[in-house]
């Protein structure tokens, strides 16, 4: 079974796509959507990290209602940076270390930050172990690292483990 | 009643965004601060469109999700758009208001 | 109250295409010019999918699903370009 389908969410993701695309349950799309289902992830697995457990999906939910909600209100705050004033912005790159380690835990924080407005991850850099960020308006670096790990990066820690 | 206050609003919401991504794009002094509003504002305002669609189609004979997956999908590449252009105007070293930072040791524009 | 709506969404979206167009000429720098084409790739989605409500049609729909594919995959690979001089490697 894992190796048919070493990665099921994804497959379960697919199957439902595909189906949602076509907008039908006809047996013809049911075959179709296994089909691209099983081939893909067998085709594309060379690309992907290991498969990885979502240890904690509480967590998982927790952390999606948070960032929902983070890129409402964030997005009413850039809105009226951008229709305000220019030369009061004062935009700064932050560099947040990095605790967590696993990729796909560390890729997740880097796209979660660019979601949140106000903050866009410029640069991964996994040597370092730190990401580069770059704030549109930030009068205090530290604090605003200091958030991003708290915020985004503890839970993600939970849900990989 | 409701379905129609409801597709006007996400309709209105959804291109007030879109136009503030536009605006942000064209007013924001340089490239790093311009990144911030299409990458963000576009891509909820394209959202709030898609959710009016989804409720004005499953309202008139034509329920599904694909709306959904669209925007889901919008909410997963643009991340990855912006950290590349990010990267590219990094690596160009353009100019910035915020003090650009040194290029990492032995930087590999791949990783 | 949804003619309304529609009506006003089409005229920010215009505005939105038109700002955005004025930036993709201006530039000044390459990537500043990507960024406009990607959010020009959003705005013609957008109009396609409000297209798709005012007619009353989903056939708009399939129209901004491979707008907004292909300015995924041109953004992409663009900027590729820009960080290595190549676009597969």
């Amino acid at each position: 079974m894992t190796r048919l389908f070493p990665y099921p969410i994804l497959s379960a993701a697919l199957f439902a796509a595909w189906l949602a695309l076509a907008r039908t349950l006809e047996p013809a799309h049911l075959a179709l959507a296994a089909a691209l289902a099983t081939g893909i992830p067998l085709v594309a697995r060379r690309l992907f990290e290991p498969p990885h457990a979502i240890r904690s999906p509480a967590a998982a939910v927790r952390l999606t209602v948070v960032v929902l909600y983070d890129v409402i209100v964030a997005n009413l705050i850039v809105a009226r940076l951008v229709l305000g004033p220019m030369d009061r912005l004062r935009p700064a790159f932050v560099t947040v270390p990095l605790d967590a380690t696993h990729p796909y835990a560390v890729s997740l924080l880097a796209a979660i930050i660019t979601t949140t407005p106000g903050t866009v991850s410029v640069d991964v850099r996994l040597a370092e172990r730190a990401i580069l960020v770059h704030a549109l308006d930030c009068a205090d670096p530290a604090g605003l690292a200091a958030a991003i790990k708290s915020r985004y990066e503890r839970p993600l820690m939970e849900i990989f483990g | 009643m409701i379905v129609e206050a409801a597709v006007s609003f996400f309709l209105v919401v959804g291109s007030f965004f879109l136009l503030v991504g536009a605006v942000g794009l064209a007013r924001l002094p340089d490239f790093l601060m311009r990144l911030h509003a299409p990458t963000k504002a576009s891509t909820l305002g394209i959202g709030g469109l898609l959710l009016a669609s989804l409720v004005w189609f499953a309202t008139h004979g034509l329920p599904g999700v694909k709306e959904l997956l669209v925007t889901l999908f919008m909410f997963l590449t643009a991340p990855v758009s912006a950290n590349l252009l990010g990267k590219a105007a990094l690596h160009l070293r353009l100019k910035s208001r915020a003090p650009l930072p040194p290029p990492a040791p032995g930087a590999d524009p791949d990783a | 109250m949804i003619a309304t709506a529609l009506a006003v969404s089409f005229v920010f979206v215009a505005i939105a295409l038109a700002i955005t167009f004025w930036r993709l000429l201006r530039g000044p720098d390459a990537p500043d010019r990507i960024l406009a084409l990607d959010t020009l790739y959003i705005n013609a989605a957008a109009i396609a999918v409000l297209a798709g409500i005012a007619l009353d049609t989903p056939l708009y729909f399939e129209a901004a699903l491979a707008i907004a594919l292909m300015g995924f995959v041109g953004t992409v690979a663009l900027a590729k370009f820009l960080l290595r001089g190549d676009v597969v490697d």
